[in-house]
């Protein structure tokens, strides 16, 4: 379990970081917690020519408001988020869905927008951004974009950030007056990636339900105003729509079972928040 | 906790191991330096759960950089033999692939670089072309499968043996009731956080090999080592490091390295290192035996059992590796457990299929064994529509029957099982238990309570894997049996005492307990004993059964410390009634003085009187010379198997009955453990925190076997749970603190009266959660591990179409 030969290089600015992205076409690999990467490169999995250091670069740091939005940077870490001392009052949700990731130590070193890059199916972070229908900002040497979550989780560990982009930040939407929020999720144990996560955003609309750990991303649906039986037929629906996963810990039927029973549970509660 | 005086026994004392394991100054495998040009080695394993070895191309690992040795089938059969096989078949075990492969992880290419990333990079230079073949994972299709895994055997049934003790059939034909349970156990380890460990150098001037490892025992398997190795055993010097980071059986495993990796270090003709990783040790290490079992009882209307029929195929998976098939040996005169049962049939079998190679591992056969009959208890309860626990209580071996003889001839030393079981029920609160339970199930919950009894063996017959030969075998091969354990204590030129043992400790704190016992000898402080318990096979007193293994150290080892210390203190003694002018028996050891019983002021200080055979031996009596006193003790009561297959396979047979409450969750299936109650009589308690800590730990080991650990394979062979991700070991978050009660009869066959400990819950545990998942869900059958996986049926209604 020892990594193949790669090249180190710790990056002093955004610009090196883009010049590096661009001539290495895809043979580099940005670490910056470090708590995937380095797992695929020991055991040989990821095998890049160049692992590129974000760590030091001063406009990847901080938590910043951004008009209705709070913009995290690349280097901010798990843990720096979840003890950001407004992070219940802006967004409730990722108070919520935050403590969840990981344990204390992981979330000491691992940063919010590398699990988004990971982009593991069951992971908290990516299923809060899409129930948020947060955003993920991208840049390159030419230039920046945004993409919302819906469309940046592609597939199990797939995103649609080329091979010359960095992620810069990711943006989470401030909770608004008038929401509801609720969480759950089931794993083996405390602080593994979930078998099923629920995430709700109940508004006057209708209740915005985000589900992981079941299709090959996150899925968000929108059940506007069901309740009783109506809401219980969406359910199956939507749970038969995702195409769940079979493992060892569980089995499609078993997934889907859940994303009606917890589904249920958490849409809700986050009416009952709302009120 | 400091204690002040003595008696130093009985007390939770400070460990002696804790300062330096606290501040970061362990000495671990990995901690000790190693001889300047050590090279490192790298392992290629086998992808396939079975298939031939076309052919092996090391050209171009062999040219890479930093590269001085690759090691194949090929060179390991050229230099060693094969180790040896446990049974009466013509079949080889080496350690290394030879010619094919037969499990996922079986090596099958050294490496030997300057460092391990170069070893690695020169791995994935190896080409090997295989042939595959079908693989057989299921040890029952296993038993007539056309796949063979070793050519000298008709099947995959390397050994098949029944026995009979009592009258069974004459007691299954007037019985009313014939109960039965079928059971599969899965496969699990105990995964300890230090993986092995091997540094290697051969000597050609005299061939011999010196090797350190985290090798922990049995020291049977050091002349296996040898054998392979083809040296005289004195000219395999085995050491081991002074720390552990924990075995619970599995370092026994790392032998076959042991003999790999000195074969490295001889081709490579420098020292060799070899640090096994995570992924390696979960593929291939060792695993405990998957086992199915079939075990039938003759009951009577009120409970009472009059015969067992046990029919176990026990999965020792590629290769009989030694001591395999001990696992299912080592209960076979325990097999009736805590009860009072005469009649009983037997028939063992040992299956090979293509998986790790089974070894030890806490609880070593007990789980096995004790899951079938205790699941068997509950359904006699259920089918018969008696108390579980009044089931268990007609059946107890009784109070006043000990020492008691087992059906099959184990020997139960102590206890009073009715007396500990009555205990536990009042002192664990089963009646408050009982009246949670009922409100659960007021409010709809799932919620059930579970009872195990067992006996917990300790301190291993050496002979009782002789129980697979028959009595001619055996009488053929000679008789093996005993367990001789060893301890020095010896007097250096200051009046100080040190402490010598062999009992390899892997963390449990045997350096605290063995100062104990020689302070309370001596009358000094623990604080006064310096105990050694690093390990040098050339210059250290040991025996085939020392080690680490059996939960022995307690029982045997410090009964033999204790008996070393008394020597000295004899010698001492008569030292001292010259000094003191009475006669030695009037001389007592207390506080750091040898002193006139009823005179203590006529005295002479300990350290004086203890470097008087250094300094002044001359006005000695030759029978007072105190230097250095190593005893070999071994118990009278471990004989041989009798001719009719009897065997007392341990001295020692602790008493745990346990009960708990445990949820399921009606959505996830999540099992909760609301409270579990474990009632211990291990004999005389030396150190109660260490003994809570056995407790504690065997307790969290046996809920990861109960709810979350297996090594799953797929039916064609593939490992599933390659990573932590998919073996789950449970965190604190997962474990609650169970009560623990204890009763003390002690042992009269142990020198201090003390039995092991550190095993049972292993035993009774798994069995005693799924009595009260089986009873939360009101269902028959249920293998391990509990998951939400195998549990949804019961909980979730058949999915609608969508």
């Amino acid at each position: 379990m020892k990594p193949a030969r790669f090249d180190y290089v710790r990056a002093d600015s955004l610009a090196e970081v883009h010049d590096v992205l661009a001539a290495e076409c895809g043979e580099a690999a940005v670490i910056a917690g470090g708590q995937s990467l380095v797992p695929l490169l020991s055991m040989r999995m990821a095998r890049p020519k160049v692992v590129l250091d974000i760590m030091r670069i001063p406009e990847l740091a901080g938590i910043s408001l951004d008009g209705d939005t709070i913009r995290v940077g690349a280097a901010v870490r798990q843990a720096e988020l979840l003890a950001w001392s407004q992070l219940k009052a802006r967004q409730p949700l990722l108070a919520l869905t935050l403590p969840w990731v990981g344990h204390a130590q992981t979330r000491a070193r691992g940063t919010v927008c590398g699990s988004v890059a990971l982009a593991d199916p069951s992971a908290e972070i990516p299923l809060t951004l899409l129930a948020l229908r947060g955003e993920v900002e991208l840049s390159t040497k030419a230039g920046r974009r945004r993409v919302a979550a819906e469309d940046f989780f592609q597939g199990l560990m797939s995103t649609a950030r080329a091979d010359d982009e960095l992620i810069e930040a990711i943006r989470f939407p401030c909770g608004r007056p008038g929401e509801g929020h609720a969480f759950r999720e089931f794993a083996r144990r405390h602080g593994d990636f979930a078998i099923v996560a629920c995430a709700a955003v109940a508004d006057g609309k209708g209740v915005r339900l985000a589900v992981g750990g079941v299709a090959d991303r996150p899925v968000a649906r929108t059940f506007a105003g069901l309740g009783g039986s109506m809401l219980g037929q969406a359910l199956d629906a939507f749970a038969h729509e995702l195409e769940a996963r079979e493992d060892l810990h569980a089995t499609a039927a078993y997934r889907r079972e859940l994303v009606r029973q917890l589904g249920r549970q958490v849409i809700e509660e986050a009416r009952r928040c709302r009120a | 906790m400091t204690a002040e005086t003595g008696p130093w026994l009985g007390q939770s004392i400070e460990r002696v191991e804790d300062v330096a394991l606290l501040s970061g100054r362990g000495r671990y495998f990995d901690d000790l330096g190693v001889r300047p040009g050590t090279l490192q080695a790298a392992i290629l394993r086998s992808p396939h759960a079975h298939a031939v070895i076309k052919s092996i191309d090391v050209t171009a690992a062999r040219a890479a950089p930093g590269v001085v040795a690759v090691l194949t089938g090929g060179e390991v059969t050229a230099l060693s033999v094969s180790l040896v096989v446990g049974v009466r078949a013509p079949i080889q075990c080496w350690p290394i692939a030879v010619d094919r492969v037969r499990y996922v992880g079986e090596p099958v290419a050294v490496v030997v670089a300057a460092d391990r990333y170069l070893a690695e990079d020169a791995l994935e230079l190896i080409e090997v072309e295989y042939d595959a073949l079908p693989a057989v994972i299921d040890p029952t299709a296993a038993l007539d499968s056309k796949v063979l895994l070793h050519d000298g055997l008709k099947s995959n049934v390397a050994s098949d043996r029944s026995f009979r003790y009592g009258d069974p059939e004459a007691a299954f034909a007037s019985a009313a009731h014939r109960i039965a349970v079928d059971i599969h156990y899965p496969r699990n380890s105990c995964t300890p956080i230090e993986t092995y460990g091997v540094v290697a150098e051969y000597e050609p001037g005299d061939d011999s090999y010196d090797v350190l490892a985290n090798f922990m025992g049995p020291f049977s398997l050091h002349p296996v080592m040898a054998r392979s190795l083809k040296v005289p055993v004195n000219r395999f010097r085995l050491r081991t490091p002074p720390d552990s980071g924990g075995s619970f059986g599995v370092k026994q495993g790392v032998f076959p390295y042991v003999v790999l990796i000195a074969l490295a270090a001889r081709i490579a003709g420098r020292p060799v290192k070899w640090v096994e990783d995570r992924l390696e040790h979960l593929a291939a290490s060792v695993s405990a035996t998957n086992r199915v079992t079939r075990l039938e009882a003759a009951v009577e209307r009120d409970g009472r059992i009059t015969a067992l029929a046990y029919d176990q195929i026990d999965d020792v998976g590629a290769h009989i590796r030694a001591p395999e098939p001990a696992t299912l040996y080592r209960m076979l005169g325990n097999l009736t457990g805590a009860y009072d049962i005469r009649h009983m049939s037997v028939r063992n079998r040992v299956v090979l299929t293509n998986k790790t190679p089974s070894g030890l591992n806490r609880g070593f056969g007990g789980p096995q064994v004790y899951y079938a009959l205790e699941r068997l208890m509950q359904r006699i309860a259920v089918e018969l529509k008696h108390d579980p626990l009044d089931v268990i209580r007609r059946n107890l071996v009784p109070a006043n029957a000990f020492p008691y003889r087992t059906a099959s001839g184990g020997l139960l030393d102590s206890g009073d099982y009715p007396a500990a079981v009555e205990m536990a029920v009042n002192d664990g609160g089963l009646s408050e238990l009982r009246a949670r339970r009922d409100r659960a199930h007021l409010e709809g919950r799932l919620y059930g309570i579970g009872f195990t009894a067992v006996v917990e063996p300790s301190v291993s017959n050496m002979g009782y894997v002789t129980a697979v030969l028959t009595a001619d075998e055996r009488r053929k091969a000679g008789p093996k049996n005993g367990a001789q354990a060893t301890a020095t204590v010896a007097i250096d030129p200051g009046g100080g005492v040190s402490v010598h043992i062999a009992s390899v400790p892997q963390g449990q704190g045997h350096r605290t307990v063995a100062a104990q016992i020689a302070a309370d000898a001596l009358g000094l402080k623990p604080q006064d004993i310096r105990v050694i318990s690093d390990f040098d096979s050339a210059r250290d007193a040991w025996s085939i059964a020392s080690g680490n293994y059996s939960s022995r150290f307690a029982a045997a080892v410090g009964g033999a410390i204790h008996i070393a210390a008394m020597r000295i203190k004899d010698k001492l003694a008569r030292g001292a009634a010259a000094q003191l002018n009475v006669p030695a028996d009037q001389v007592e050891f207390t506080g750091g003085r040898a002193r006139a019983r009823g005179n203590p002021d006529n005295a002479v200080p300990f350290a004086r009187l203890a470097a008087a055979s250094h300094w002044a031996p001359g006005t000695l009596p030759e029978d007072a010379h105190a230097l250095r006193e190593t005893v070999f003790w071994t118990p009278p009561q471990l004989t041989p198997p009798t001719d009719t297959d009897e065997i007392n396979a341990s001295l020692c047979h602790g008493f745990i009955f346990d009960f708990c409450g445990v949820e399921v969750d009606r959505t996830t299936g999540a099992v909760r453990i609301d409270k579990y109650v474990t009632m211990h009589d291990c004999g005389r308690v030396l150190h109660p925190g260490m003994v809570a800590g056995q407790i504690t730990g065997g307790f969290a080991h046996a809920l990861g076997a109960a709810v979350y650990e297996e090594f799953a394979y797929s039916p064609e062979g593939a490992f599933l749970s390659g990573t932590f991700a998919d073996y789950l070991v449970p965190t604190p978050t997962e474990v609650p603190a169970p009560v623990i009660l204890h009763m003390e009869t002690p042992s009269p066959f142990t020198p201090l009266g003390a039995k092991g400990v550190a095993e049972g819950n292993c035993m009774s545990t798994p069995a005693c959660i799924a009595n009260a998942v089986a009873d939360a869900l009101g269902i028959a059958e249920i293998d391990l591990p509990l998951s939400p996986k195998r549990l949804a049926p019961f909980l979730h209604k058949p999915e609608p179409k969508p």
